[in-house]
């Protein structure tokens, strides 16, 4: 039988919940169904806990993209220098929410010759993979929805989920440049796609633990603690090169060969429009949250506060719950992906794959390495 | 167990979500009337010229092959380097020179590939 174990601080309460509620029932049923009674308590809890977390992954995602939208907008106008959404609300706050109302009210359909099954199934391929990994994630010392214990390599296999949907919908629109773009963005995608690996097989090796809320717990302490900090030289270079790697992962500038406008138009879902087209674009956005979010799990330190060994500092950062220093970190990640995105330039598709394959892969090769020599002789 | 029940209904969330927004799509987005042109796939205002899918560089599916490599390797590396800190603590039946030994056979038989694959010219991008 199912024994919930899933892990917030809401499970708890339910779990103690639901066999007093069920106290209550328990005279009136005759005792050929009383026998199932603990069973059936356990399966109810589990339901409950399930429902939660579902609608918890769900305000996550969904509620940060329009948020995460309007904050790109933002930063993309100040960067340039412009005021970026100021009409509708305050600042233009309600900017984005008017946008995804429109776009509920846009026609889709797909254009001649695509092949419709595979053309409405790509967003669907596309969005699985997102939804996944936040499960995984460690909001707080309780709060994974999945503590599975092959934290790291599961992630590393649902990411291909991403680009299988990618394919699928270039290829299924009938259309050159949504081909191109996609076969493009899938070459980009499964290279980089390496040196994301290896960069979290570093933290597996130095960590020594798959879990990603073992890794998190590794660092616990002061801000030294941080993987980041705690291998001198080796874990900052490692950091840099998962920026780097994650960025091409996301297709964001200045990676993002795959919809370069001026020669590909939009890339693989130039066919698409209204909410398909959208699922496409919210795929992209809770991509860059579980991206940032692994991020910070492996090398910031996860749910910890940035303590400094002061005690006086270290008691009042002590007193912010855990998620708010998990999203205060994931936020500053964003803002630095946000920034790479808005002032560097896009390279041309065969600097991008020279780049991965012949740099960034023999970097990382080394730096496994030495990151191996760094535990032979360091412990 | 329960993580993996979860995390199957977490495997259909995703595409539910995307089913139900097309769906919505479908009900409530504004319907023009069926032209040619609206069907026509978009080719920068040209007439589109025969099929989409049209032959491509063979030099995808040479990445595609590269990767799988690389890929399977990260994987094969996993088991191996999760327990690293503890096998050259001492604190396994394994010795510590004998699993050195045998990751640096298994890396470099991978980076001779990778060499080979670069002098080939595969890596090459035209």
């Amino acid at each position: 039988m199912f024994t919930p174990s899933v892990t917030h601080p809401i499970g708890d309460f339910v779990r103690k919940l639901v066999p007093d509620a069920m106290g209550y029932v328990t005279p009136y049923l005759p005792q050929s169904v009383l026998e199932y009674i603990p069973a059936a308590n356990s399966v109810v809890a589990f339901l409950i806990n399930a429902v939660i977390c579902i609608i918890a992954v769900c305000i996550v995602a969904i509620g940060n993209a329009p948020i995460l939208i309007y904050m790109e907008r933002k930063v993309c106008a100040h960067v340039q220098c412009r005021l970026g959404p100021m009409r509708l609300g305050w600042h233009g706050t309600i900017q984005t929410i008017a946008d995804v109302l429109k776009m509920l009210f846009k026609e889709v359909y797909a254009p001649k010759g695509a092949d419709k099954f595979i053309f409405y199934l790509a967003p669907m391929v596309v969005l699985i993979a997102p939804f996944l990994v936040l499960t995984l994630i460690p909001f707080d010392k309780n709060m994974v929805i999945a503590n599975v214990p092959v934290g790291i390599p599961f992630i590393i296999a649902v990411n291909g989920f991403g680009i299988l949907g990618i394919l699928l919908g270039g290829w299924s629109s009938n259309n050159k440049y949504s081909l191109l773009g996609s076969l493009r963005s899938g070459a980009q995608m499964i290279s980089y796609e390496i040196s994301f690996a290896m960069i979290l097989l570093f933290v597996v090796m130095v960590s020594g633990e798959t879990n990603l809320l073992s890794i998190t717990q590794g660092q616990e302490g002061t801000i030294l603690d941080w993987w980041i900090f705690k291998i001198p030289v080796l874990g900052f270079i490692a950091f840099v090169l998962f920026f780097i790697s994650s960025t091409a992962e996301l297709n964001r500038a200045p990676f993002d060969i795959a919809e370069a406008e001026q020669e590909l138009t939009g890339g693989y879902h130039t066919e698409y429009n209204g909410t398909a087209f959208a699922m496409f674009y919210l795929a992209e956005y809770i991509n860059l949250v579980t991206t940032s979010s692994l991020a910070t799990t492996c090398f910031l330190g996860g749910f910890y506060p940035p303590l400094i060994g002061v005690e006086a500092v270290d008691s009042v950062l002590m007193m912010v719950p855990g998620f708010v220093w998990f999203f205060a970190k994931v936020y500053f990640m964003i803002w630095c992906y946000m920034m790479v995105r808005w002032t560097f330039v896009r390279p041309r598709v065969d600097q991008l794959m020279d780049f991965e394959w012949k740099f960034l892969l023999p970097v990382n090769l080394v730096l496994l390495g030495l990151g191996g020599a760094y535990i032979v002789l360091f412990g | 167990m329960s993580e993996y029940v979860i995390l199957s209904i977490f495997l259909f969330l995703g595409a539910f979500i995307a089913a139900a927004a097309i769906v919505v799509g479908l009900v409530l987005g504004y319907k023009s009337k069926d032209t040619k042109n609206k069907f026509a796939p978009y080719e920068c205002g040209m007439n589109t010229i025969g099929n989409a899918r049209i032959q491509f560089k063979v030099g995808y599916y040479l990445f595609a092959l590269l990767f799988l490599v690389f890929d399977i390797e990260a994987l094969f590396l996993f088991p191996v380097l999760s327990n690293f800190r503890e096998i050259m603590a001492g604190n396994t039946p394994l010795s510590p020179v004998i699993v050195i030994i045998d990751l640096v056979i298994f890396l470099a038989i991978l980076v001779s590939g990778l060499a080979y694959a670069w002098k080939k010219g595969i890596l090459k991008w035209e």
